[in-house]
């Protein structure tokens, strides 16, 4: 006998992100949720936009790695409450992981709260985790093609940081090429060149952010 | 690798219908899967096998039906299909809709009922 079930695959993961959000905006926390490669950044990223923001805002950090939690002593360095999950092989978090690790954060108080996805261009596009945005993080060495390659990510990001600015000169890097791309496959992407070394574009990448703090809050 | 999960939460689902249906064993699934979700079909076929086995749907064959991405213009209203995963329009270079291709969804189940009656 067939049977006609339509219903979305995801569907149980969706649910746990909505309550999720439920729990953030109750508490007027807003959430990123910050993607990319291994390698491209996303740490370091954290590390120099936690300097700029600390002294304003009360940050909290959930790093997601395969393994170790070697990303999130680097952050508590910094002073912030950062929760590690371990993903024990899985490609990316979900809305249950998230939901299992706020049990180890004081969300009291919070303004912020940044989650750094499991490095991967992939899987973490397809799982939301109850945030208010996604936003990616690329590098210049790892070649204009990529909107072209993994548009998915491209497309649910609402902010790309394309990082490594300084290395330009030094690779085959079509700068043109790679925003035609990137705003071909999502027209609403707004794109910021930075330099996690130098400091270049971070002013603007924090003013954006704190732009989305502030709504937020009220 | 996202294929596992995506396995994981199917067979939940089928766990869930059958129990609803009374059906003893699910022996076929169709799924629909957008050309965007980033599902490579040998991969979730692969998945779905693995994690099916002690379950309802152990053996079960899985049906992937490829849904292509279509878009719509919201100027020209020009409709477009397989043009790349672009969200502008071809024709005119507006900003478009996305009409499909984002899909992961379960569209039926073939079922042997556990004599119940239906």
């Amino acid at each position: 006998m067939e049977v006609k079930v339509v219903r979305d695959i995801l569907e149980v993961n969706e649910v746990i992100a909505q309550e999720n959000q439920r729990v953030f905006s109750e508490r007027g926390i807003y959430v990123l949720n910050l993607m990319g490669s291994p390698g491209t950044g996303k740490t370091t990223l954290l590390e120099r936009t936690l300097e700029r923001l600390r002294e304003r805002w009360k940050v909290g950090v959930i790093e997601g790695d395969i393994a170790t939690s070697q990303d999130a002593e680097r952050i508590a360095r910094h002073g912030v409450p950062t929760v590690q999950i371990n993903t024990g092989g899985a490609c990316h978090l979900d809305g249950n992981m998230i939901r299992g690790a706020l049990g180890e954060l004081d969300l009291e108080g919070l303004d912020l709260l940044v989650v750094e996805n499991v490095g991967n261009l992939v899987c973490p596009a397809e799982f939301r985790i109850g945030e208010d945005d996604k936003v990616m993080i690329l590098s210049v060495t790892e070649g204009e093609d990529k909107p072209l390659k993994y548009p998915l990510m491209f497309q649910v990001s609402s902010a790309l940081l394309l990082n490594k600015m300084d290395l330009l000169p030094y690779v085959d890097f079509d700068l043109e090429r790679f925003r035609q791309y990137a705003l071909k496959v999502n027209p609403r992407l707004e794109i910021m060149e930075i330099s996690c070394k130098t400091g270049e574009g971070l002013d603007r990448w924090v003013q954006w952010l704190e732009g989305r703090i502030s709504k937020k809050r009220g | 690798m996202h294929e596992l999960a995506i396995a994981q939460s199917l067979l939940q689902i089928l766990e869930e219908e059958a129990l609803a249906h009374g059906a003893k064993r699910v022996t076929r699934v169709k799924v629909r899967v957008g050309v965007l979700s980033g599902v490579i079909p040998e991969a979730l076929r692969f998945a779905f096998e693995v994690a099916s086995r002690g379950g309802v749907a152990e053996g079960a064959d899985l049906e992937i039906e490829e849904v292509p991405l279509r878009i719509r213009c919201g100027a020209c209203g020009g409709e477009f299909e397989d043009g790349g995963p672009f969200l502008v329009c071809p024709r005119c270079g507006r900003e478009a809709e996305l009409l499909s291709g984002r899909e992961l969804e379960i569209e039926s189940m073939e079922i042997e009922d556990g004599g119940q009656g239906s």
